[in-house]
């Protein structure tokens, strides 16, 4: 095998790597080990602390009360995001500059303000007392914060269909809704397809953020188990768990449409801020910041 | 929006603390995610799995999960229970952030042509000449925009800390708003815009740096 760091190597530096490999191995193992001994020690194998998880109720209180829920809010906010996005890449690609310029200052605010941020606020002026609660108070930030990155991800996917398409398209006498409609966004869904899954694993996880303002989901669920069993560390990695398991479907899914519709090319990138050329992003695909 | 003119000072305390969480974390999360990296584009095949392992989990949590391990959970093993506020921030935010800077790394490396190390060995250069002269000047130009990326989005994530007491800038728009519930819009401009300031100057420094370290291919 050959490598851009090291040559294949050879008989001496085989046997080199062999020595690397077993220390290697007793550290990793001596460091899971003691975790595995102190957490012995602490008694978190005791199991009355694991025993909500193996209960049908508390089972059944993850799966409907948390996960269901989380989902839920996530996948509200992605369907919402994707019309704000659409709404909102689609104005900034606009030739009027009346509706370019706002269009641009939504996404870039809404993109460089943290989610919390604008979570904490929906929640308090419109979410608590008679407002719209907690549950949509998440959906409303996720959306408005995944749809101006989605807005961005229209706007490299339309730039990304060859020009000749919208050229042809007014050749033929179409107008520009007509070539945005029929030519460029059906063409521009194709690229952009995985990059929304993978916007979805971003809000799947920032639906988590919904513990600050006592949003239902996961979090909640996992909050009131360990605040009735004390049990924080063996909650922690189930609901660990159940996020990363969601999340490495979710990469999977979107990996399986990236072959299917774009082949083997690179997923579509969007810079996180800012700069708005595509080619100095980062990719998006499996699980963003 | 008195109440926060007259105790702007609480406001630039609060967004000093998001830029101290910012730089250390920052910092740490630099290092430890270059370790990781190095795992992961290194010859032992043990220590890549477990990068690659330690990646694929921490990518996959959300960070407010990372959160609850370090302020909840680790305490219940004896770790982290007179450690002060701040430093536990940063342990979270660090774990989280290092994660994705190790991917940064090995797709830095991993963008460098096979042919530029092949040259390299061709005419003689012994490891460390290759690595210093060849491979790591042209892997750190590639990894710049993306670690602009990742540190940005960093900045954005210190606010989760409110939700576990630090009194960061998230966390002081919260006290405000609680005692001034006519002037929530504004108060959330002002600190929006202290963000976008953070945000903003990142960008614009990454921007500056990317330009004058662009070699021509």
């Amino acid at each position: 095998m050959s490598n851009v760091l090291y040559d294949a190597p050879g008989p001496r530096t085989i046997v080199r790597y062999r020595i690397y490999t077993a220390v290697a191995s007793v550290l990793l193992l001596a460091v899971l080990g003691y975790v595995l001994w102190l957490m012995y020690d602490k008694g978190q194998f005791e199991y009355e602390l694991w025993e909500p998880f193996v209960t049908p109720d508390f089972i059944r209180a993850l799966l409907v009360d948390g996960l269901v829920k989380t989902l839920q809010m996530a996948f509200t906010s992605v369907i919402l995001a994707v019309v704000f996005g659409l709404v909102f890449g689609v104005g900034k690609m606009s030739e009027h500059a009346w509706v370019r310029w706002p269009c641009w200052a939504v996404v870039e605010f809404f993109r460089a303000v943290p989610v919390l941020l604008l979570m904490v606020f929906i929640f308090f002026s419109y979410g608590v007392g008679d407002g719209f609660g907690s549950y949509w108070s998440v959906v409303a930030a996720l959306t408005l914060y995944n749809g101006s990155v989605l807005a961005e991800v229209f706007r490299a996917g339309v730039l990304a269909v060859p020009r000749g398409q919208a050229e042809a398209a007014y050749a033929i006498g179409m107008r520009k809704t007509q070539v945005m409609m029929f030519v460029l966004l059906p063409q521009a869904v194709k690229i952009m397809l995985p990059a929304i899954i993978s916007q979805c694993v971003v809000a799947l996880k920032d639906t988590s953020l919904g513990y600050y303002i006592i949003a239902p989901g996961l979090t909640a669920v996992g909050k009131q188990i360990y605040g009735e069993f004390g049990n924080q560390f063996q909650t922690v990695i189930v609901i660990a768990a159940f996020y990363i398991v969601a999340n490495l479907i979710l990469t999977w899914v979107a990996t399986r449409v990236q072959k299917r519709l774009v082949g083997e090319k690179k997923p579509l990138e969007v810079s996180m801020i800012g700069t708005t050329d595509a080619d100095t992003g980062y990719t998006q695909a499996g699980g963003g910041v | 929006m008195d109440d926060v003119t007259s105790n702007f000072d609480l406001v630039l305390s609060a967004f000093w603390l998001t830029i101290q969480l910012l730089v250390l974390s920052g910092l740490a999360s630099l290092v430890i995610g270059t370790v990781l990296g190095a795992m992961r584009v290194g010859p032992v095949a043990v220590l890549r799995r477990a990068a690659s392992f330690y990646v694929t989990v921490v990518r996959n949590t959300p960070l407010l999960i990372v959160f609850v391990f370090v302020f909840v959970a680790a305490p219940t093993l004896g770790w982290f229970i007179s450690t002060p506020f701040l430093l536990k921030g940063v342990i979270a935010l660090s774990l989280y952030t290092s994660a994705f800077v190790c991917e940064v790394v090995r797709s830095g490396v991993n963008s460098v042509p096979l042919g530029q190390a092949e040259a390299a060995r061709a005419i003689g250069l012994p490891f460390g000449g290759i690595m210093t002269q060849v491979i790591l000047p042209q892997a750190f130009r590639a990894t710049v925009p993306p670690l602009v990326s990742v540190l940005i989005a960093l900045a954005k994530n210190t606010s989760v800390g409110a939700a576990f007491g630090l009194m960061e800038a998230t966390g002081r728009m919260r006290y405000f708003t609680n005692n001034n519930a006519d002037d929530r819009g504004l108060i959330f401009l002002t600190f929006a815009i202290g963000y976008i300031i953070i945000v903003e100057t990142m960008s614009f420094g990454a921007h500056r740096l990317e330009r004058r370290w662009r070699i021509a291919r």
